[in-house]
Formats: C-alpha cells, structure tokens, sequence
C-alpha cells in the first residue's frame, strides 16, 4: 500500500467535475467512484510523492510505505497552507511528529 | 477517436520544470506569442519535481566561476562533455534562481539577505511547492494548457517539425496542434530497466516512473541525431525509498561507512581520490563493497545532534515524504541507526548525466522546427533544474527568433489518419500481451543483458548482442499490446517509447568500446578508458524506413 484512502473522511470533492486527487495525481491513478469516493486504481503503480495527500482539501489521504519495503503502519499527512505546509507523521506506536516547513513566499515576504 | 485541430506559434512538449519556465521565457519577450503546453499530467504537480526539492545543485556561489564550473563538470565526466553548452548554462545559473525566487520560491538565506552556500556549487530551498510555484507563473501568462495531453509522435513532413500529436486522456480525442516552433521538454526515461522493488512497490523509484522516454521515442522516430545514451544514470540513494545521499552527506556531514563501520572510501578506495572522488567512484565503491561481502554500507547519521535530525526530517518533507515513513517505523530515527544507501536501477536522463538530443548552443536539434531543453537534451551533465531553466531561456529565445515570418504548414489527412491508427491500435484489440507483461519482457531483458541492477550494471559484448536480438522481437510484439481503458492505453503507449529509447541505448552502449564511465558504463571486455580512442561523442540516428540505427562519433569542441 501506498496510499490509504479513508472513505469517511473524504467527499468526493463534490461539486467538482474531478475529485482533486483525481486532476493532481501525476500518473492518474486516482478516480471517483459510482459512490463518489475517491480510490487509487493500481497501488503498485504509486510512486508515494504525495501529491494527492497535500491537494485533498479534507486530508482523507494518508501516505505509506507498501509493505515490502516497510511493515509497521506508519502514515504521513499533510496540509497545505498559503505559505507553508504541515506535515504530520504518525508511528506504529501512535507518536505523532508534526512539522511546519515554509513553502512559499508570499509577496511582499522577500 | 474526434480531432481537435490546435494552431499555435510555439508548441511546449512537456510542462514540467523547463517546460514550464520556457512558457515564461517566452511571453517575457514576445507578450503577442501564441504558446501551447502539451501536459501528460496537470502543470501544477508533473514531471520529476512533482514531489518538490530541497536544494539547487548548480549555482554559482561566490569563488566559483562559469570557467570553474565548466572544468568542474569536466572532470566529473571525465573530459567528455559539451563545453560549450556547459559554459552557456553556467552563465545563466544565479539568473534564473532570482528569477524563481521572484516567483515565489523560498531559499535559505544569510543575515545579509544572500544565500546561504551548502556546497560550493549548491543552495538550500524549501521547494516543496517548486511546480505549483512554476505553473503558477505560467497561469499569469496567456499560454494554452493542455493538461492529461500525451504526447504521441511529431508532425513531420520529411523536412521539418511542424507540430506534435497528442492523445486526451479525459476526452479520447487526438489533438493536431500545428506549430512554427516545437520545443520538447520531457524529461529523461525511467522504467527501461528492471527497478530495485519489485510488485507493489515497482514504481517506489528514484526517477519518475512517468518519465517514460517520450520525447527521446519521439525524436528517435523521425530520425534526430541522439548523443551519450550510453552515459547511464544510476543514483546512490537511500535503499528503497530512494532519498538522495547528498542531503545527509553534504548538508548533515556524514560518513559514507561499511558494514564494519570503516571508512570504505579513504580505506580501500584512496586511488580514485577517497571521500573527494567523482559521484560514480562513490557507487562504484559502494558496489565493489557489497562484492567484497563488507556490504551492506551506510551513511553514518548516529552521530547528527537532536537539531540536525529534525532540520534533515524537514529537508526530507520537502522532497522525498517517503523517508520520514521509513524512520517512522521501529524506531528507525537517523541517529538511532544508520542509513543504508544502495544503487538503484540505471536511468537515462540528460540533467544528471548527459543521453539526449544533439543540439547546438542555441539549443536546436538536427530537425529544424525542433528545440530541446532540459533533460531530454544532452551534451551538458549536472545541469539540473537551474541548468533546464537557462536551457529553456536559450530555446526561447532560439524559437522565437527563428519561427519569425513563418507559417503553418498543412497536415495531410493521411498522416492524422495513419497516427489516429496507431494510438487507436491497443484499444481495438481483443486479445495479445498487457502493458505490464511488456513493460516486464523489456526491463528484464535490459537487466540481464544490459548491465542491470543484477547484473551489478557490468556490460559486455555478447549479452549486449543478445539483447540487441531480443529487443528487435520484443519491438515486433509492439504491435499485439492489448489496452482496456486510457488508463492502460497511455502505458501501452509509454512501453512503445521505452522499447525505442532502450534499442538506441544498446546501440550505444555496444559502440563505445572502453570503460569511460564507472558503473554508468563499465565494459568487462574493455576495462580501461582509452584517451586516444575514445575522447569523442558517440552518436546515433535511427532510419525509420530500414529499422537501423547508424552510429557517428562527433569530435570534443571546446
């Protein structure tokens, strides 16, 4: 697994033509369902950028390591702010880290 | 399958970093050009940046010079290299850092407001949102964005580019987009050869999977003049998750250790200069090692104080996420244990190495039309993203300059017809081989029998004649590629191209009968470099009316 996707979490980005997943995912793996829920289409094929994690508005995306590589069940999310993004990592364990890393400068700012 | 006929004055194949930089370019001279980006993903996230970047690792900080750097990337290559196309980019490095940093981008700064150095030719950036930064820029500017567009073949009328074809991948339609100027902008080729995972993690890789050699498949199909394919790539990184070693070791200061915890490059590898020696020494070190059962070798990270370990988590986040999951697990912190580094698979790319387009200064290729920028040109290792940028700045200029009083050409409706074909071939299907299977036949053919990853990258003669053979089969089995969706049509599209790109590379790498480069191009049958013979650029052209490719060797310029 590469990416887990919490149904209850996500809304399908409703309202849009696309789910954001859907219209970011660099090797268009990730679709909306019949039940509008978004879904990765072939995990093998991720390649864990993180891409749909930092655009889902409702951080329903989590990223993982596919279990060959790593086998505890760590995850990292993220959110996106106007200049920055924050990042946080959760241990098998449960520890949560939480990072805030500039991203962007706004105008003005340099 | 509809057509959507599209007439622009320069068409942009590609909208990652370069390609998204040259729309820019573009529009700041010319505010009147008409300018179409042809995006196989979306501009905000594609390309190999979509994950972000943490540092620029060609810059000029003060004492360095375009003369220092050229001599730099001389010596890394051992003295085959373009110069002159070296030197154009040294010259133009700090500039277009200002001009992304004025776009947005945050750098790392000194009290004084000037960059902080982290090498000599390197700066620190929090570049986890460099693409959306970049296609931010191109959205202020008129440019025409065709997102989930994939590239498929030029338009040639035997003469020169006229345009590209392009396939909607939302919309099933072909796209003719006719244009005075083409510039191509890619990216390099990932996939060619068996990856270090395999199954669910086959695409966890260094280079991005969707990097499928596209624009090289292209340009080799209608007969452009390709150079130093055999100049592999192969990345010492992280094991598995693939985070480059240089943010550890240069921005942290660790030691490159072995399973004895001894310094393996002053210890045993002091002739090809220790700790100071070229990158591929490092991989070819690292590779003798494992041979040697010292293996596996590591970055000694157990010594980093409790600041360092987080600055290097933040470094990570803002370019390889995958590592923070991977010291997530048990306990795996940098300073609890070290970090392994392995080699992964090789990789053809014209930004860390140098397989691409043959251009001139101006970055023309040897199809008039037709410009390459990035990593599909070659001739210019070490450029990376500041290199493509003022890659992208010169083609800008170059097409515009050349596209001024010329018009369209017309399209036969036979060539639209004959490319609507072709793409529509794998959907039509019933029955035959999936993508997967191909895309497997073809990365296990180039790992055994063209220096793979098992076959610790080593080269020589008669498996490369072997896998020139079967590469001739498996490009004939081309045509019974079975695609259900778009989804796999794209990838029965992308094997086609790795399969083009990976015929020129054996070529290539059966030519050049010495060993220039460690481990990129090692030949057992012919283990030494040889000045004499070999200080000359082996270059290729491939006839798409024989099915062969001509070999040429182009002398060094200065």
């Amino acid at each position: 697994m590469s990416i887990f996707i919490d149904e209850n979490i996500c809304n399908g980005c409703k309202g849009l033509p696309e789910a954001r997943c859907e219209r970011i995912c660099p090797g268009d793996l990730c679709y909306r369902k019949e039940n509008m829920k978004a879904a990765i289409r072939d995990q093998s094929a991720c390649w864990t950028c993180a891409c749909c994690v930092k655009e889902c508005p409702v951080q329903a995306i989590e990223l993982k390591l596919p279990f060959q590589v790593c086998s505890s069940g760590a995850s990292l999310k993220a959110r996106l702010k106007r200049d920055k993004t924050i990042w946080t990592i959760r241990d098998a364990d449960g520890h949560q880290e939480e990072f805030i890393i500039q991203a962007k400068c706004l105008k003005g700012d340099t | 399958m509809g057509i959507i006929p599209v007439d622009t004055d320069i068409l942009i194949i590609g909208g990652g970093a370069a390609g998204c930089f040259a729309a820019v370019e573009i529009y700041k001279r010319y505010p009147n050009c008409r300018v179409v980006i042809m995006e196989k993903a979306h501009i905000d996230r594609s390309g190999c940046l979509a994950m972000g970047l943490n540092a620029i690792n060609a810059y000029l900080n003060p004492g360095q010079t375009p003369e220092s750097y050229v001599s730099f990337v001389e010596r890394q290559f051992e003295g085959v290299i373009r110069k002159d196309l070296v030197y154009s980019i040294a010259q133009g490095l700090n500039e277009v850092v200002k001009d992304v940093e004025e776009m947005g981008l945050p750098i790392e700064k000194n009290e004084d407001g000037t960059y902080r150095r982290k090498g000599k030719r390197s700066i620190r950036i929090f570049g986890e949102r460099l693409k959306p930064i970049l296609a931010e820029a191109v959205k202020k500017t008129p440019a025409q964005v065709l997102n989930r567009v994939v590239a498929t073949n030029f338009i040639y009328n035997g003469k020169r580019v006229c345009g590209a074809f392009g396939y909607g991948v939302r919309d099933s339609m072909l796209y003719v987009i006719r244009a005075n100027a083409v510039i191509v902008a890619t990216g390099g080729a990932s996939g060619i050869y068996r990856p270090n995972n395999t199954g669910e993690a086959r695409n966890l890789m260094w280079y991005c999977p969707w990097n499928a050699g596209t624009g090289y498949a292209m340009g080799i199909r209608i007969g452009a003049e390709m150079t130093s394919f055999e100049n592999r790539f192969i990345a010492l990184r992280v094991k598995d998750v693939h985070a480059p070693t240089g943010t550890i070791a240069v921005g942290a200061g660790s030691r490159q250790v072995n399973a004895r915890g001894e310094d393996y490059l002053e210890l045993y590898y002091k002739h090809l200069g220790g700790n100071k020696c070229l990158t591929q020494h490092r991989l070819l070190a690292t590779v003798e090692e494992t041979k040697a059962g010292r293996g596996p070798c590591f970055l000694d990270t157990t010594t980093l104080s409790e600041t360092e370990e987080r600055r290097l988590k933040e470094d990570f986040l803002s370019m390889n996420p995958q590592i923070i999951l991977l010291w997530a697990s048990e306990g795996m912190n940098p300073k609890k244990r070290p970090v392994e580094v392995q080699g992964t698979e090789p990789f053809i790319v014209g930004g860390h190495c140098q397989s691409g387009y043959w251009i001139d200064k101006e970055r023309r290729t040897t199809i008039p039309g037709l410009y390459a920028v990035g990593e599909v040109a070659g001739g210019a290792p070490k450029k990376y993203v500041s290199g493509s940028w003022v890659e992208a700045r010169i083609a800008a200029a170059t097409a515009l300059e050349d596209m001024q009083g010329r018009n369209l050409e017309d399209v036969d409706d036979e060539v639209i017809q004959k490319e609507k074909a072709r793409i529509h071939a794998p959907l039509m299907k019933k029955s035959g081989i999936s993508p997967q299977q191909a895309r497997e036949r073809l990365q296990k053919i180039m790992d055994e029998f063209a220096g793979g990853v098992s076959m610790s990258y080593a080269l020589h003669e008669e498996r490369l004649i072997e896998a020139r053979r079967l590469l001739k089969l498996l490009k004939e089995h081309g045509k019974d590629i079975v695609a259900v969706n778009n989804y796999h049509l794209v990838e029965a599209l992308e094997c086609i191209d790795r399969i083009d790109v990976a015929r020129v590379l054996v070529e290539h790498l059966i030519y050049r009968k010495e060993t220039r480069w460690a481990c990129y191009q090692t030949r057992l049958d012919y283990p030494g470099k040889d000045d004499n013979r070999w200080l000359v650029f082996v270059n290729s052209v491939y006839n798409p009316d024989t099915d062969e490719i001509k070999m040429i060797e182009r002398p060094l310029c200065s």
